[in-house]
């Protein structure tokens, strides 16, 4: 009992940690119709940027601003210089553009700091709390985990409904022609969402380097999570992409837990592929289904 | 005069006598290079031609079918994982487990070329990486079996007693990778000249028109993944049989990602594009180690260079020429006949 208990605990903090990449994918998805592919590895690089000014400073905090920062240069950066070249062209040359960015991202990364993860501090104590004389694997640091993500989900979802901005970027998301004839900069609108979503990423990569290491690979498998998460939420909806990554850190967690870890991304693939088959629109859709 | 007029005919009207004429030459200058060159140069010829079996199969799912795979490294895997526990356990001779491994990693392409036949751009490529990441992992959960990070070894194979006992390994190697190399390019060729080409093609241009004319859309997709996935298990036999080893870190993601480079550079749908590709793929390292060592960099830079190589061919290749070579070329050859007018780009027409 206890370790299920544990097993649904730690699910819940890596789900929060999915849900903030699915968020990411999402964000890019809704402004610009392309899957990000490179998101794992963007969100390598602004945490290694993290990694090198908290060892600099000493300031955890510091690190952790920078970090959020870069992501929301680097994003911007990136749709400016690469993805609007093929905004326009078959969808396929944007899914092998963005593999190519990640390819080149982990080769730049293992140049510069090389290939052997390194260990990567947490914003708050790693251990567990104790609840009735047992130690939990929940521990403060999940906590803070759980609640800024929820914090950055509620903070874009009060900035889509309740701002002008959001307004302008669901509009250029949804309709550019009518967007840009009533006076949306719908290009500068594709650039703003490329941005939030690589400060989310970026996240979701501060917070999940203490579990996995820091290295040029270690986000791989955080990168399927969240796609799968994404899909889970039907790849358009940002509570969608909240909801499906805690489903989908569950179900991952109590895989490794009572089957081992080596199946993890397998069965993310089996729960990708079958909500692909039989609800290719996500889990929360009532409309009508759509061909994926 | 007759004779050679007819042969001529025929070469022009049959496939099959055409591609058996390239099959023909093909053999003939394999067994000149593998002869005059050096017995290093013989092991990268067998490199090149298993990573050509991969490419063509990856190629023709992509430019004819339409279809992007990056499941295609942990295919090999499963392929070469097949060739390692069937000889090194089971005994098996060469031949019999490679045609094993073409067999299995055909079954196991049938149920993700379903999968896949439901699914379209970025979300077929979402799950095949998904797949290419989880694979590989399966040789930990079975330790015993699959030996592990370790992975497994076999024997290299002997070449056989009538070419004489000093008939080097690397060149035998070299034969062994051509010939399956040969047999992936036969039966392409013929498959994609045919009326199977014909309906992958029209699967991929317009799936509502394609089935109106009576071809079942998710069916001829799912046998192009297959034919494709059984290339790849090919391809994995060989390269066991080639490095003597099947191991997960032979098969990582990255490996995925350098096929999809080799066949974005060649140019989508093109077999000889395939074989730009594998030039490319065989000698990037060589290059880049001989690169690093002119300019002294160090072991941490030269390591990632092929990689971050990868990473630049695909972007400047989606940005500026979305043809691959073979397309570009093409298009290099027009415009110094005839000048393009500008400001019109060209978009990948097969994609």
């Amino acid at each position: 009992m206890t370790k299920f208990v544990d097993l649904t605990l730690s699910g819940v903090s890596t789900g929060a940690v999915y849900a903030a990449v699915a968020l990411a994918l999402v964000l890019i998805w809704r402004a610009t119709r392309i899957v990000n592919f490179a998101q794992g590895a963007m969100l390598m690089i602004t945490t290694f940027i993290a990694s090198a000014i908290i060892n600099s400073t000493g300031s955890y905090w510091l690190g952790f601003v920078v970090a959020l920062a870069a992501g929301l240069v680097f994003g911007a950066v990136v749709e400016r210089l690469l993805i609007r070249p093929v905004e326009a062209a078959p969808p396929l040359n944007a899914v092998i553009l963005t593999l190519g960015l990640y390819t080149l991202l982990v080769a730049a990364a293992g140049m510069i700091w090389g290939n052997t993860p390194r260990s990567f501090p947490a914003a708050f104590s790693l251990r567990g709390y104790v609840v009735g004389g047992t130690r939990l694997l929940f521990t403060p640091n999940d906590t803070f985990t759980v609640l800024i993500v929820l914090a950055v989900a509620a903070g874009l979802g009060l900035l889509f409904r309740a701002t002008s901005l959001g307004l302008q970027m669901r509009a250029a998301a949804f309709a550019p022609e009518v967007a840009r004839l009533l006076g949306v900069r719908v290009s500068r609108m594709f650039t703003v969402g490329w941005a939030l979503a690589a400060v989310a990423g970026a996240l979701a990569g501060v917070l999940v380097a203490p579990s996995v290491f820091l290295g040029p690979n270690s986000f791989d498998p955080i990168l399927i999570s969240g796609f799968v998460a994404a899909v889970l939420g039907g790849l358009d909806s940002p509570p969608g992409a909240v909801i499906g990554g805690l489903l989908l850190g569950l179900a991952l967690s109590y895989v490794s837990g009572y089957e081992g870890a080596a199946l993890a991304p397998l069965a993310a693939l089996v729960i990708l592929v079958a909500v692909l088959m039989l609800r290719p629109g996500g889990l929360f859709t009532a409309g009508t289904e759509r061909r994926v | 005069m007759t004779a050679v007029t007819r042969a001529r005919a025929m070469l022009h009207h049959s496939t099959l006598a055409r591609s058996l004429a390239w099959v023909v030459l093909a053999a003939v200058v394999l067994v000149i290079a593998s002869d005059v060159i050096s017995s290093y140069d013989d092991l990268q010829l067998a490199t090149g031609a298993f990573y050509f079996a991969v490419l063509a199969g990856l190629t023709v799912l992509a430019g004819q079918s339409g279809q992007i795979s990056l499941g295609h490294g942990a295919l090999m895997a499963v392929g070469a994982y097949t060739v390692a526990l069937l000889i090194g356990n089971e005994g098996w001779a060469l031949v019999p487990a490679l045609a094993a491994a073409v067999v299995v990693t055909a079954l196991v392409g049938v149920p993700v070329g379903v999968a896949a036949s439901r699914l379209r751009g970025p979300y077929l490529a979402g799950a095949t990486l998904a797949f290419a990441v989880g694979l590989p992992a399966l040789a930990d959960k079975f330790p015993s079996l699959l030996g592990g990070e370790n992975g497994l070894t076999i024997n290299p194979p002997t070449p056989p007693s009538f070419l004489g006992s000093s008939f080097p390994l690397e060149r035998w190697e070299a034969w062994i990778a051509g010939a399956g190399a040969i047999i992936v390019l036969f039966a392409l060729y013929n498959l994609s000249s045919g009326g199977v080409g014909r309906a992958w093609r029209a699967v991929r241009d317009d799936e509502i028109a394609a089935s109106l004319c009576g071809l079942a859309v998710g069916p001829t997709q799912a046998m192009a993944f297959t034919v494709s996935a059984a290339c790849a298990g090919l391809a994995g036999g060989l390269l066991a049989v080639v490095l003597q080893l099947a191991q997960p870190g032979a098969f990582p993601l990255q490996l995925s990602l350098s096929l999809l480079t080799g066949v974005v550079l060649g140019g989508l749908g093109s077999l000889v594009g395939a074989l730009w590709g594998a030039l490319l793929l065989t000698m990037l390292p060589n290059w880049t180690n001989d690169l690093a060592h002119s300019f002294s960099l160090s072991t941490q830079v030269s390591a990632n260079l092929p990689l971050a190589i990868y990473g630049v061919v695909l972007i400047a290749a989606m940005i500026l020429w979305p043809s691959g070579i073979q397309g570009g070329v093409r298009a290099l050859i027009r415009r110094l006949r005839r000048p393009a007018p500008a400001g019109v780009s060209q978009p990948t027409g097969s994609t």
